[in-house]
């Protein structure tokens, strides 16, 4: 439904200096900070028709369209463009890439002034606050007081919890889909998995392998992978995969890659090297770790109480990274506030990954509970 | 709005937190936080009913009330309304218990099925009733637990529950004539209740 943007422009803007840095939940100061972003759609005159998309662990600004290559859409191009359920004819559509990623906004492979080198590990821990702290610090430069929405997948998702406990009232509408106010046992063990791999990898130096020639590369493909199977549902890989042999109607017999399934992660494991820094991995992952949304019940009543922004939460059937019971705690938390909140779940056998795919049930529930806040708009 | 509904909305005071087991389209909860002043919470399991509440901009929760009411804390809201669902639910009493924790107060409205028509059609014909307030043939209506005003008022009893008000119904769902009080189980087509524990 809908059709694709076409092309579009990744901007920066640098949004907190050395002497006005950035001050994280830490204590740490951080500047310069610089943010890559991508908008699409016109911005009214009353600019009440923003929507903010917040990306996940490994997404980046470029959420739809394309750059130079018309069949490399961006991360998120079903959901977004003109008819789509973020109608780019009606909507001003932004999307940044997070504090601590590697997509052109600062993170530990940026240049640490204090050093004239790659941050690594002296870049500081984040929290997600901090991320909603440089999304709002965007929205502010680019004339946004009150969003329209804010939306997002998984770590998308958190995001948009968090920025309507920080500042109630902002967003007319948060949609949070398959995420979580704060991760299971389950969740930070596979996260920590894939840290071993990361840190075990004797490419990684401690985090400082930039300009070396050579980087966690093994460590990271490994994490990828592993985190790339929790994305999927055993449905999901059975239909896709089955027990097939890759290229061969029998089997090999031996240590190589045989089954299809293990093709397609040797695949997905080597195609992220080339867009991911492996310490942002590090960094993103445990900001999600260390999530907790209710953590505190007095912030949470105070900012809930009388809060005017409409909450959609959804999750999917089949997903086991944030299955249900993720998404009906969160609803469970917003009700007994007071919150007016929307939830379902989505029949869907794709898993976790079902938020970036074309579900026609899911996409009509955005569609719907975003033409609702538009029509409400100037409250 | 349906002449029951307005029945029920008149027994929600103005302001309160509701919930609303089985909204439908939202008819209640449009009237209740738009006129009234509430802040209405949805619940309803027909997917199309679903959408129909976001475009009137509803909150709704998608879920299944016989499966109890999970994503609900106990006492979080004022008054829990169960209109014309009862009968249709497969656990009546474990209902009624849920919505009597996560709510002070409830809301139950239902046909009933002592009303002397249903009598009637039963003694006369020998076959299962189908009338305005009960639209379907025996095979195909959601009514799996109908019942008569003795029969809800039993349950209610064993429960625990206390009935604060009781308001008839005619035919239509509007209020009964007064003369229904005298014989209610035999006079009114249905009835609402306000109950508190």
């Amino acid at each position: 439904m809908g059709a694709s943007l076409g092309r579009v422009e990744t901007q920066r803007v640098v949004l907190f200096t050395a002497e006005r840095p950035l001050t994280l939940d830490s204590g740490a100061t951080l500047g310069p900070v610089e943010v890559a972003f991508e908008t699409y759609g016109t911005l009214d005159e009353d600019r009440a028709n923003a929507v903010f998309v917040c990306h996940a662990l490994t997404g980046d600004a470029h959420a739809a369209g394309h750059h130079d290559d018309p069949s490399r859409k961006g991360w998120w191009d079903t959901i977004i463009g003109p008819g789509r359920p973020l109608d780019t004819d009606r909507l001003f559509v932004v999307c940044a890439n997070l504090l601590g990623g590697c997509q052109g906004t600062t993170g530990p492979s940026s240049i640490d002034p204090a050093t004239g080198r790659p941050y690594g590990l002296r870049f500081p821990l984040m929290t997600v606050r901090d991320l909603v702290r440089v999304h709002r610090a965007l929205t502010a430069h680019l004339g946004i007081e009150r969003p329209l929405a804010a939306i997002g997948g998984s770590l998308g998702g958190m995001q948009v919890l968090q920025w309507a406990l920080d500042a109630p009232d902002e967003l007319g509408a948060a949609l949070i889909i398959c995420a979580s106010s704060r991760l299971s046992a389950q969740n930070i063990a596979f996260s920590a998995v894939a840290r071993e791999s990361i840190m075990g990898d004797p490419d990684f130096r401690g985090g400082d392998y930039y300009g070396n020639g050579s980087a966690p590369d093994r460590g990271l493909s490994v994490a990828r992978m592993l985190a790339h199977i929790t994305y999927l549902s055993e449905e999901s890989m059975r239909r896709k995969f089955g027990r097939r042999i890759q290229d061969a109607d029998v089997p090999r017999f031996g240590f190589d890659v045989d089954f299809q399934v293990e093709s397609y992660l040797q695949y997905q494991g080597a195609a992220f090297l080339k867009r991911f820094d492996a310490n942002s991995y590090l960094y993103l992952s445990r900001v999600m770790d260390y999530f907790d949304a209710f953590a505190d019940p007095a912030v949470t009543t105070r900012a809930l109480e009388r809060t005017a922004t409409r909450f959609l939460v959804m999750s999917f059937d089949s997903d086991w990274r944030f299955d249900t019971s993720h998404s009906r705690e969160i609803v469970r938390t917003l009700a007994a506030h007071g919150a007016q909140v929307t939830f379902r779940e989505i029949e869907s056998p794709y898993g976790h990954d079902s938020f970036l795919l074309q579900v026609p049930e899911y996409h009509r529930t955005v569609a719907g509970f975003l033409d609702r806040a538009f029509r409400e708009r100037s409250r | 709005m349906r002449p029951d509904l307005a029945v029920v909305a008149s027994m929600v005071p103005g302001g309160s937190r509701v919930l609303d087991l089985g909204c439908g389209d939202g008819d209640l909860l449009a009237e209740l936080i738009g006129v009234q002043g509430c802040r209405g919470q949805g619940v309803e399991v027909s997917p199309d009913a679903f959408h129909a509440c976001i475009a009137r901009g509803i909150p709704v929760v998608q879920a299944d009330i016989d499966a109890g009411l999970p994503d609900f804390d106990d006492a979080s809201f004022d008054v829990v309304v169960l209109s014309q669902t009862l009968q249709a639910t497969r656990h009546p009493a474990r209902v009624l218990r849920e919505m009597m924790r996560v709510g002070r107060v409830g809301v139950v409205s239902f046909p009933n099925f002592g009303h002397w028509r249903v009598r009637a059609y039963l003694g006369a014909r020998g076959r299962m009733p189908v009338s305005r307030s009960l639209p379907y043939p025996w095979h195909e209506t959601p009514n799996i637990h109908l019942c008569t005003l003795r029969d809800f008022e039993d349950l209610a009893a064993a429960e625990g529950l206390r009935i604060g008000e009781r308001r008839l119904l005619d035919l239509d769902g509007g209020a009964a004539p007064r003369r229904a009080e005298r014989r209610p189980n035999l006079l009114a087509a249905g009835a609402a209740y306000l109950l508190t524990r």
